[in-house]
């Protein structure tokens, strides 16, 4: 028998290795992209942590390479806390504005649209969520410039009024919507509103639709049957979403620095910080406060069942 | 109860569909000022209309420039992150073992974590280990975040393929590298291209991370950006944001339709 057998080749041979030691092979398979990931990406995670706890001599403006948590303390001097402090309200605000923008495209999308009109709507939702960043910050820029559409809208309608009602808005309000933070907060939730919708949607698919019927005939209006019924069960996905809003907002520095009256926001302050200042140190504390409210949220959110909307 | 369960409220309609133009009618603007004739303001309605700034855009050397550096960190992190992603998705797939959930964890994390803390590392481990910044620290970058782009799309689909094909193909004879050309790359072709394709995409517009490992050296967003903190011809920066939302949106529209009729369709998670 064995003369009809070819001769065995080197493949052959580890096929045979791999068949018998399956942990050789997934060994093999999962090293490289390990290694990628845990030199370069934990091990630049380390780096930063590591110049956080480093600090800067005032007088040479030199790093000092010895450990401290003076760099730390210098987080709550007040013009450093209210930085952090602007910049978490933001991204609660532009949270949820996205939940209630995207609640009736992800209902409709999840629920009603079928066949062709489904393919518009994932299209329609997906487009704007892998096109060009900048190009959409770009576009805003457009818009709400003092000479954009926005005014020239406003004045063909004549509801001038409004814009300006808004404007001076303490607080909020500003020159022109391209340098107050309700332009701002505009931007920041046109950009990441897609990155709400898809896991919203998600989460609204898997309702089943005999539990809203069932809540109909047991006599629930349309608000209770909402409120009982579909929001509990899309909230894994809501909060999926939140998790993007959240944390793309608090580290997002391009939009602040080009619409806004140039209040400093976390992303911002970690960028000035280890460009034109060359405080390393600081800027990278500062860069830990994002990755610390991040992890909470994530064990929270994973505790709420919302990677299961992902 | 009602009578077509089909239907849906005409408040809901509305709002979905207002949502819906208002993720999308911002960008055409960016198509019409390239038109314009006024180069100082954002004046709406444009006085005029001219093709000039696309002559313009064509002659400057500082746009082409950048569109190589682009085009080159993009296809480089691409084919980077496609090994990676194949080869850590494969092993995902496949097995149950210790720290897998800890390795999932940390495949999305660079994009879980804000950009901007991506760039922040990456930078302090430069600095730290006194590396200069060069083409190859862009790519280093853009490829640690391209992995798991592509690795959410090839899991997808090892997931479905089932394991009955493999052993078929083991017991007619086939090593495991004739069983990887012959049915396990043919299975996965376009969930890889889907994922390549959208890869690129990010790579090629992606601004965030890159500022930060970039040195001197300006990829097209960096241009780009430039140009809104310090305007020159502004058209001229309407002709380039509409190269880049091409080069962005076909590879982004291919992979949905090279994907589009499995379970899974390409670009639900970014």
């Amino acid at each position: 028998m064995t003369a009809i057998l070819p001769a065995k080749s080197l493949a052959d041979r580890l096929t045979t290795l791999f068949w018998r030691k399956p942990k050789l092979l997934l060994a093999l398979l999962i090293t490289p992209p390990l290694l990628w990931l845990g030199v370069i990406y934990l091990g630049s995670l380390a780096a930063l942590l590591l110049q956080s706890f480093y600090s800067i001599d005032e007088f040479s403006g030199m790093v000092v390479r010895e450990f401290t948590l003076k760099t730390y303390g210098e987080l709550l001097r007040p013009q450093n806390y209210d930085i952090i402090l602007r910049t978490l309200t933001m991204s609660a605000a532009v949270t949820i504005g996205s939940v209630i923008l995207a609640f009736p495209i992800a209902y409709y999308a999840a629920r009603y649209a079928r066949g062709r009109w489904k393919a518009v709507f994932y299209l329609g939702i997906m487009l704007p969520l892998w096109s060009s960043y900048l190009v959409k910050v770009y576009a805003w820029k457009l818009i709400l410039a003092k000479e954009g559409i926005i005014t020239w809208a406003a004045t063909k309608t004549h509801t001038n009024f409004l814009l300006d009602a808004a404007l001076a808005l303490p607080g909020i309000g500003g020159n022109s919507l391209s340098t107050s933070y309700i332009g701002m907060f505009l931007v920041f939730t046109y950009v990441w509103l897609p990155f709400m919708i898809l896991p919203m949607q998600a989460s609204l698919e898997r309702v089943p639709t005999s539990m809203l019927e069932a809540s109909q005939d047991l006599g629930a209006t349309r608000a209770q049957t909402f409120r009982t019924v579909i929001v509990p069960l899309a909230l894994p996905g809501i909060i999926a979403g939140s998790i993007f809003t959240f944390s793309l907002t608090m580290g997002d520095y391009i939009i602040p620095q080009i619409v806004g009256n140039s209040a400093n926001f976390i992303g911002m302050a970690v960028y000035q910080l280890q460009g034109t200042a060359g405080n390393t140190p600081l800027a990278a504390a500062f860069a830990v406060i994002p990755i610390v409210i991040m992890l909470i949220y994530l064990s929270l959110a994973k505790r709420a069942g919302a990677f299961d909307a992902l | 109860m009602r009578s077509d369960p089909n239907a849906a409220p005409l408040s809901l309609k509305i709002a979905a569909i207002g949502g819906l133009l208002f993720l999308h009618l911002p960008i055409l603007l960016i198509f019409l000022y390239a038109f314009t004739t006024e180069e100082r303001t954002y004046a709406f309605p444009p006085p005029g209309v001219t093709l000039k700034w696309f002559a313009a855009a064509w002659e400057r050397p500082d746009i082409w420039q950048a569109l190589t550096l682009s085009l080159q960190v993009a296809t480089a992190a691409t084919l980077l992150a496609l090994i990676l992603g194949t080869l850590i998705s494969a092993a995902m797939a496949q097995a149950r073992f210790f720290g897998r959930e800890q390795i999932s964890l940390l495949i999305i994390l660079p994009i879980a974590l804000p950009g901007v803390i991506t760039g922040m590392s990456l930078r302090s481990a430069f600095g730290l280990m006194d590396i200069p910044f060069s083409t190859l620290t862009i790519i280093l970058g853009h490829a640690t975040f391209c992995i798991v782009i592509v690795y959410n799309n090839a899991v997808a689909r090892f997931r479905r393929l089932s394991g009955g094909v493999l052993e078929a193909s083991a017991d007619l004879g086939a090593n495991a590298f004739q069983t990887f050309r012959y049915i396990l790359l043919p299975n996965l072709g376009t969930a890889l291209l889907a994922g390549g394709m959208l890869a690129f995409a990010l790579s090629f517009d992606e601004v965030i991370v890159t500022t930060f490992t970039a040195g001197q050296q300006a990829t097209l967003p960096i241009w780009m950006l430039e140009e809104l903190i310090r305007p020159r011809q502004r058209p001229v920066t309407n002709v380039v944001a509409m190269v880049v939302f091409a080069a962005t949106f076909f590879p982004i529209l291919l992979a949905y339709y090279l994907t589009r009729n499995g379970s899974e369709t390409a670009g639900a998670g970014k």
